[in-house]
């Protein structure tokens, strides 16, 4: 198990050199000068040719790379263009509540979509099992920024339920709870879908396995039948997908909290973007690919916990 | 005479489908004495394991029993609820299956497998109390080192043990009737004899009756008191197990016992029953073997024959039975 996780731990860092060099390179095809914006719409070529050696941009690509590189290993991540503050400053604040978010949004989506997939395929076909697979095919369907704007039109505007500008306060506060309700539902709202139809999926095909009919040959009752055997087994599966569908939710989660104005990574990273703020961006580039690895991993690692034949392997 | 254990009685299991309702077990009576093992033999396809899982009434739907007793111990089993059906399930029925592999769950321990199984008949036991049971219960199917073995997993044993596994677990609750649904067919033939062998001691040592159901006549003249015979939802022949092998009265047993390669006769060919089972929906009238039968005639079209007395305690369903007379008219 141990050398499981150490192998896994391993594997992520090509992964993440890849991320770093794309991420690099992607900011050089953007068609902007970093000296130009940093020097401002009025300054002399003089000062712009010295900002652009004083960044060190008059260097050949590699060099600069490998001066990024170096930096990053010293977790230097640059300053921001715009207004100075050092971009680990930056990402230190928003990935707070980024994570406040993400953690608010799954928290009820992903056991309500479990719970709504295990019913529906335990009685497959039944109108119970078509309702719920029509809530999730909405789910799937319906973009972010709908949900999102539709829950202010409603929710927050027109009958003045919950707010929906910015963070409340933190989370053991009603401020704080009602503020993140709206994004926590339109975020979690857009996952409950794929969540449901995963299970779904899986519990119908371990329902059909032999050893549930053993199961039921030994005189279990349903709930264990069902619980121990075939949402147990389906869990397998359930997870990878999930994990798969967390890296879109870091996706959604930059949509969720521009429309929302949830000050974290997402709206940072849009910002960042629009901008022109290359080092910004590559930062939050870097934390958001970096919660991609980590989710990826922890999915690895869950999987030798459910299945015994991924621990021997 | 005492009262079998189990007595099947007008046996009727149907499949809904497009083309109507159609019956994988149709019209079947058997009974089980104590302490004895039932040989159900057949082709694939001819209803004998939708009979074994209709007496533990575990017919995957769209199937459902349609009509018939099953008395266990003197109750009907279709008549119990589902709470009480479990209740025999496990502790007075038990099942193995073909496939040790996917017959237990994969992500289980195969200690807590069996262990469940005791403890869906035991609230009362403690823990530890249990995993002694099933650590003997690995030693009466003769696992060795069960202690150890009492934490793996299915995927880190043989075949034949994962088969012995099963037996474990079906036997735990001390089951009256061990329902063995082709325990061998998956099994290399050194592990079958092997198998078969403690099923045999299994059951002098537990009393327990077996119904033994499988496409192989080798396993059925091993381990059988009694035969069955199925052909396309029905039992064509019954009789004691040395009665089917000396004097088959079925031309359809004939023709399997013609199709089994034997070291003591010098034969060339093996005979073959000629064309396949009918598909359920598509049975002919009258006779269901009367297509593939060699001695076939006129009145074999028009009705289905009856399960009928040829010889004490040997019952066939063949108008043309004694067979013997049949086979010298054909010659």
């Amino acid at each position: 198990m141990l050398r499981h996780a150490a192998e896994r731990l391993l594997m992520a860092v090509p992964v993440m050199f890849g991320v770093l060099l794309v991420g690099f390179l992607l900011m050089q095809v953007v068609p902007t000068d970093p000296a130009i914006v940093r020097a401002g719409p009025t300054a002399s070529a003089e000062v712009i040719e010295a900002i652009r050696r004083d960044l060190g941009l008059d260097q050949p690509l590699y060099v600069q790379f490998g001066l990024y590189i170096w930096r990053l290993a010293q977790g230097d991540l640059g300053v921001s263009i715009i207004n100075n503050v050092p971009v680990s400053q930056e990402l230190a604040n928003t990935i707070g509540p980024t994570l406040e978010l993400m953690a608010a949004s799954l928290i009820w989506s992903i056991p309500l979509g479990i719970l709504m997939g295990t019913v529906a395929a335990y009685w497959r076909g039944s109108l119970l099992d078509r309702v719920v697979m029509a809530i999730s095919v909405a789910g799937v369907s319906v973009p972010v920024f709908f949900l999102g704007l539709v829950l202010i039109w409603f929710v927050g505007f027109k009958w003045q339920l919950l707010p929906f500008t910015g963070r409340g306060g933190p989370l053991w506060t009603l401020e704080g709870l009602r503020a993140i309700a709206l994004p926590a539902i339109t975020l979690g709202g857009v996952f409950v879908g794929p969540v449901a139809r995963m299970t779904r999926t899986a519990v119908l095909d371990v329902l059909g396995a032999e050893h549930v009919r053993t199961a039921r040959a030994k005189g279990l009752t349903e709930r264990a039948v069902v619980l121990h055997h075939a949402l147990r087994n389906a869990l397998i599966p359930v997870v990878t997908l999930i994990g798969l569908q967390i890296g879109f939710l870091l996706g959604g989660a930059v949509v969720t909290e521009t429309v929302f104005s949830w000050p974290g990574i997402g709206r940072l990273a849009v910002g960042a973007i629009t901008s022109s703020d290359l080092p910004m961006a590559q930062g939050t580039i870097i934390v958001l690919s970096l919660g991609f690895i980590i989710v990826n991993l922890v999915v690895d690692l869950l999987y030798g916990v459910l299945d015994p034949r991924v621990r021997a392997a | 005479m005492s009262q079998p254990l189990l007595q099947i009685e007008g046996l009727r299991t149907v499949f809904r489908s497009s083309v109507g309702e159609i019956a994988a077990v149709d019209g079947v009576d058997l009974a089980v004495p104590r302490g004895r093992t039932l040989g159900i033999v057949g082709e694939s396809g001819c209803g004998k394991s939708m009979l074994s899982l209709s007496v533990m009434r575990l017919v995957p739907p769209p199937g459902r029993i349609a009509a018939g007793r099953v008395m266990l111990e003197g109750r009907n089993l279709l008549e119990l609820s589902p709470a009480g059906m479990r209740e025999v399930r496990g502790s007075r029925v038990a099942m193995i299956f073909q496939e040790p592999m996917t017959s237990l769950n994969p992500v289980h321990s195969i200690g807590r497998q069996i262990t469940e199984a005791m403890r869906a008949h035991d609230k009362t036991a403690s823990a530890a109390e249990l995993r002694d049971r099933a650590i003997e219960a690995l030693k009466r199917v003769r696992i060795p080192a069960p202690e150890r073995r009492f934490d793996d997993y299915p995927h880190q044993l043989s075949g034949g043990m994962r088969q012995r596994v099963m037996i474990a677990m079906a036997l735990a609750c001390r089951p009256a009737l061990l329902i063995a649904d082709e325990p061998t067919t998956a099994l290399d033939v050194t592990v079958q004899a092997q198998i078969l062998d403690l099923l045999r001691e299994l059951q002098a040592e537990t009393g327990m009756s077996i119904i033994l159901i499988t496409h192989d006549l080798g396993v059925v003249a091993e381990m059988a008191d009694e035969v069955a015979v199925m052909y396309a939802g029905r039992v064509i022949e019954r009789a004691a197990a040395t009665d089917i092998f000396a004097s088959p009265q079925h031309p359809y047993t004939l023709g399997l016992l013609g199709s089994i390669p034997r070291l003591d006769e010098d034969r060339e060919r093996l005979l073959a029953i000629e064309g396949a089972v009918p598909p359920p929906f598509a049975l002919p009238k009258g006779c269901r073997f009367h297509p593939r039968c060699p001695f076939a005639i006129e009145a074999c079209k028009a009705a289905q024959p009856a399960l009928e007395q040829i010889a004490p305690d040997h019952l066939a369903a063949c108008i043309r039975a004694p067979v013997e007379q049949a086979v010298e008219l054909v010659a």
